[in-house]
This record gives C-alpha cells, structure tokens and sequence, in this order.
C-alpha cells in the first residue's frame, strides 16, 4: 500500500519521494513513515497534525536532516537532503537556548555557527530580536526569561539565519493557552513577512488552520493513509469566524472527535 | 477617599538614628546566627584553657597561639615555610589542572577512549595516593619530585573525572541545535560542550583544591625539613605546642582562601549556572 498524499512535481520546494522510516523497539520493527509522497511549495505554509506516536516529528526530523530515512529522499529544490543544511533553521518544543549566552548570543549564535563575523551576526540579531518585541530583554539570560519569551528567542534565532524552510516542531507545545495564542499570532505575521516555507508541526487543530495553507492528517491506525486538507480561509485569519470553526470541525471528525 | 490618607508619608521622617541601628541589629543578627557557633566555639577553647579545665599544655590558650603566629611570622621563619608549601601544592595542582582539563575534555567526548580508559582510571582513583607515596619515593627520591607528584596524583582524578563528567552530561539537545545551525565539530565543542562543562569542572577545582593541601601535610611530614606540615610535625616534636597549633590555623587558613579563590572564580565564569537554578 503506498501513501500518496500528494505528488511531489518539479519547482516544489520541498520534495518527498517514497519516504519510508522504522523503529526497532524492544525487538520489534515499528514502521512510522510508509512510503510517502508530498510536494510542498515555495513560500507555503504547511501544517502536520496527527496524534503522538504518528510519526510527524519523524517526518520533520527527516525533513531537518537529523535522521536518515530507511528508503526514499526528501529533495529541496531538486537536491537531496544528505543531513543537516544552512537552507533550513529548526524551532524546536524546547526553545534549546544557550543557558550561558544573553538574548543577544543565542540570538546570533546561529549566524556565528556558521562563520559569519560576530559583529555582522550581532547585528542581524538585533533586528530579529526587535522583530519578536523583546529588544529591552537583550542582555537577559535565558534564565531570567518566561517560556514564552524564551520561545520567542529560539524563533528570532531561526529567523536570523534567513532560511529558505523553516521547520517548527511543536514550537508552542509547552506553553499556557494565553501565550500560545498570542505566538501563532506573531508566527503567522512573520511567516508572511520572511517568506519562508514553513512546516510546521503540532498537535493543535487551531493552531494548524490558524497558520496552514494545507494540513497533513497524519493517519490514527498504522498503514492508514495521510490526507491533505486545504485551508482556503483569507488571512489575517479569526479564530471566532464561522468558516474557521466549520473548518476546525472537518478537521476534528478527521479524528473522531466532536 | 480615605484610601488616600493610608498612603500619605507621615510628616515628620523617622529618626535616621534609629534606622541605623535597626539595620545595624539586622546586620548582627545575621552575623552571629552563620558565626555564632564558632566564636561560642573559640571562646569556650580560651575559657577552657585558661581556666585549667583542659590541659593547657596540649591546648595551649588562644592568645598564646597567636603570639607564636605572630613570632613565626614576624622572623620569616613561618612565610618560607609558607612559599615552600605554597610551591609544591601550586605546582602540582597547577600540573593536574593543565593535564586533567584536557585530557578529561577529550575522554568525555570520545566514547571508546572513555570506555577503554575507565576502568584503570577507577583502579588509580581508588588507589590512595599515600599508599603510592612509598612508591614514588622509590622512583623520585626523598627530594621535591616526590612530593610533588604525589599532590599530582591526587589531585589529577577529580579533576579529571569531574571534567568528563561535565562533558558527558552536556545536553545532546544543545549539540544538536548547534549543528542544525550549521556548526562544525570544533564549533560544538568550543561554544557548547566547553562552556556547558565548566560547572561541573569547578566542581573538580574545589575538591582537588583541599585535596592537595591534604596531601600536602601528608607528603611534608615525610623526609621534609621545610614547609607548613613539618612546621606542625616539628612543633610538636620539640614541644612548641602553641607554634604547633599556629601552624594548624595557617593551613586552615590556606584551605579557606584557596576555596574562596575558587567560588570567586567560579562565580565570575558561571553566573549563568546560579540564573538557571
């Protein structure tokens, strides 16, 4: 059985060819990922959604070159992805910051990861970190931040590199309600500002017909197919609106719930 | 609007005087309650003395004690002994600090060398380092090598598997945010794993620190005819208790103000640790 949730055509900035991954667990072979296909476009923002253990931050993980998959390739721009690459920054659940560094160094250190002077990194920073409003926090360290600040940290750091993807891994996951909102809200202004490609992935519907073009239903039962769901709704998008509460209960029945 | 009159400052301010005195007091309280005990301590050790309830000639009183300081000091007799000490612990801590960092930041970061070194590592760290004394003598000699090496020796372990502990338990999420940016292995080791480590190998300093003025006397008190620990040995030979316990108190002087180097250091390089705790 093949999983074709969308063929993967010339000019997609993302490209999946037959992507299959495994896990051995206790002895047992786990298949996560099963032979799926899917062209993600440029500037498109695409959300994974699915419930835990369905391999979506497999697929994000093979997506950001930190795994391998068992079979198949992922293509950007028409290159395979052999591991990590300077075209895609990841914003991780945790914001994964430098313990040691302010605001400032995490937010450049990105940059500096890759050779850029300091001086010109520090600069960039500065503009990503007034992006994300927390100019006065600067020489703050990761310590003293709140976890939506801190958050807002690890997304000025992946914008800072101005990459082509932007990979999202539950980037809102671990925090209140309140503050998640207000995130989506700023991921959605700077997505449209950056242009990037964004993959986001996460386990909240909303938080997926908020910021997606499309949605991947990752499949509940193993061996399921993934289906991809269109969200025509015009931006800036309104929770309250009666299409996207029309549309976050097509997504839910995709699930079983009510 | 009564609320307003609850706010209003009182018209006359408060006598200066006794908010100096109320803070003074704070200050006292906070003084006697972390040195209470050791001042109740050292008063009942000169009340004891001087009173006969213990024998005066095995603890002589404080006073006493601190004459003999002050003689030994004064003549210069007591500083050499000091320089001297100061040299071999100094050398040898400073030999295992140059060797253990290194050696125990590359062992932490490869898994097969660590694994491969561990277990003769645990056999050495077990091994104590005045049971080799005898040895090192052998090999060394009777003269400074000897000594120095076995302050070395003793030193070297914490340091060193303080130091490969830090680097092993450096989060793996860290490493691996730094390569998605594109970071080389040198990059990683010298902006994360390096800087994650040094809490862990402050650690090491601190512990090695004390152990090598413990080794210290140890090794001085063996075929050595200067430096603070014969100081001790020699006093008491000749019965010059109160000198003897002068010398007591410059090594516990010398512990805490290495220690207190120490978590200044320490404070300066890893005020990031304390923001996260």
């Amino acid at each position: 059985m093949t999983m074709v949730a969308h063929q993967a055509s010339r000019g997609d900035a993302v490209a999946i060819r037959g992507l299959s991954k495994s896990f051995t667990l206790g002895g047992k072979t786990l298949p996560v990922l099963r032979d799926l296909n899917l062209g993600i476009r440029a500037g498109e923002s695409l959300a994974i959604v699915g419930p835990s253990g369905c391999g979506k931050t497999t697929l994000l993980r093979v997506l950001a070159g930190l795994e391998q998959p068992d079979a198949g390739q992922v293509l950007i721009d028409g290159h395979p992805v052999r591991g990590v690459g300077t075209e895609r920054a990841i914003i991780f659940q945790e914001p994964r910051l430098l313990p040691w560094l302010t605001v400032l160094g995490n937010v450049s250190f990105g940059l500096e990861a890759r050779g850029v002077p300091k001086a010109k990194a520090e600069a960039e920073a500065r503009h990503h970190i007034r992006l994300v409003g927390l100019a006065p926090f600067e020489n703050a360290l990761p310590g003293q931040l709140s976890g939506g600040m801190a958050q807002r940290v690890g997304i000025a750091r992946a914008l800072t590199v101005q990459p082509k993807i932007l990979l999202l891994d539950e980037p809102l996951g671990a925090l209140d309600a309140m503050t998640r909102m207000t995130m989506q809200d700023e991921l959605a202004r700077l997505w449209q500002e950056q242009q990037a490609t964004m993959i986001l992935v996460t386990h909240d519907l909303e938080e997926a017909i908020f910021l997606a073009d499309r949605v991947l239903v990752m499949p509940r039962e193993k061996g399921g197919v993934p289906r991809l769901i269109d969200i025509d709704l015009p931006r800036p998008r309104d929770r309250s609106e009666a299409r996207f509460v029309a549309m976050r209960r097509r997504l839910m029945a995709e699930f079983g719930l009510h | 609007m009564t609320l307003h009159s609850v706010d209003t400052p009182a018209k006359g301010r408060p006598f200066p005087v006794a908010a100096v005195s109320r803070r003074a007091a704070v200050g006292a309280q906070g003084f006697l309650s972390r040195y209470g005990l050791l001042i109740a301590f050292l008063l009942l050790w000169q009340a004891s003395s001087t009173r006969g309830w213990v024998n005066p000639a095995v603890f002589p009183p404080l006073d006493t004690i601190m004459a003999a300081l002050w003689k030994g000091l004064a003549s210069g007799a007591l500083l050499d002994d000091i320089a001297i000490s100061l040299q071999r612990s100094g050398l040898a801590f400073g030999a295992a600090v140059v060797i253990g960092i290194p050696l125990g930041l590359f062992m932490g970061q490869i898994a097969a060398v660590e694994r491969a070194l561990e277990p003769i590592l645990q056999l050495f760290r077990q091994t104590s380092a005045l049971a080799l004394y005898p040895v090192f003598i052998l090999l060394l000699g009777l003269g400074e090598a000897s000594k120095v090496f076995v302050i070395f020796w003793a030193t070297l372990f914490p340091i060193l598997l303080a130091t490969i502990g830090g680097v092993k338990q450096v989060d793996r999420r860290l490493v691996e945010m730094a390569r998605t940016f594109g970071a080389s292995r040198l990059t990683v080791f010298r902006r994360v794993v390096l800087p994650a480590s040094v809490p862990a190998i402050f650690v090491g300093l601190r512990l090695s620190a004390t152990t090598a003025l413990l080794l210290l006397i140890a090794a001085e008190m063996i075929g050595a005819n200067k430096g603070v620990g014969f100081q001790v040995m020699n006093a008491q030979y000749n019965f010059q208790i109160p000198l003897m316990f002068g010398a007591i108190f410059l090594l516990a002087a010398l512990g805490l103000v290495a220690n207190a180097v120490l978590v200044l250091l320490q404070h300066r390089l890893c005020r990031w640790a304390e923001a996260t705790r």
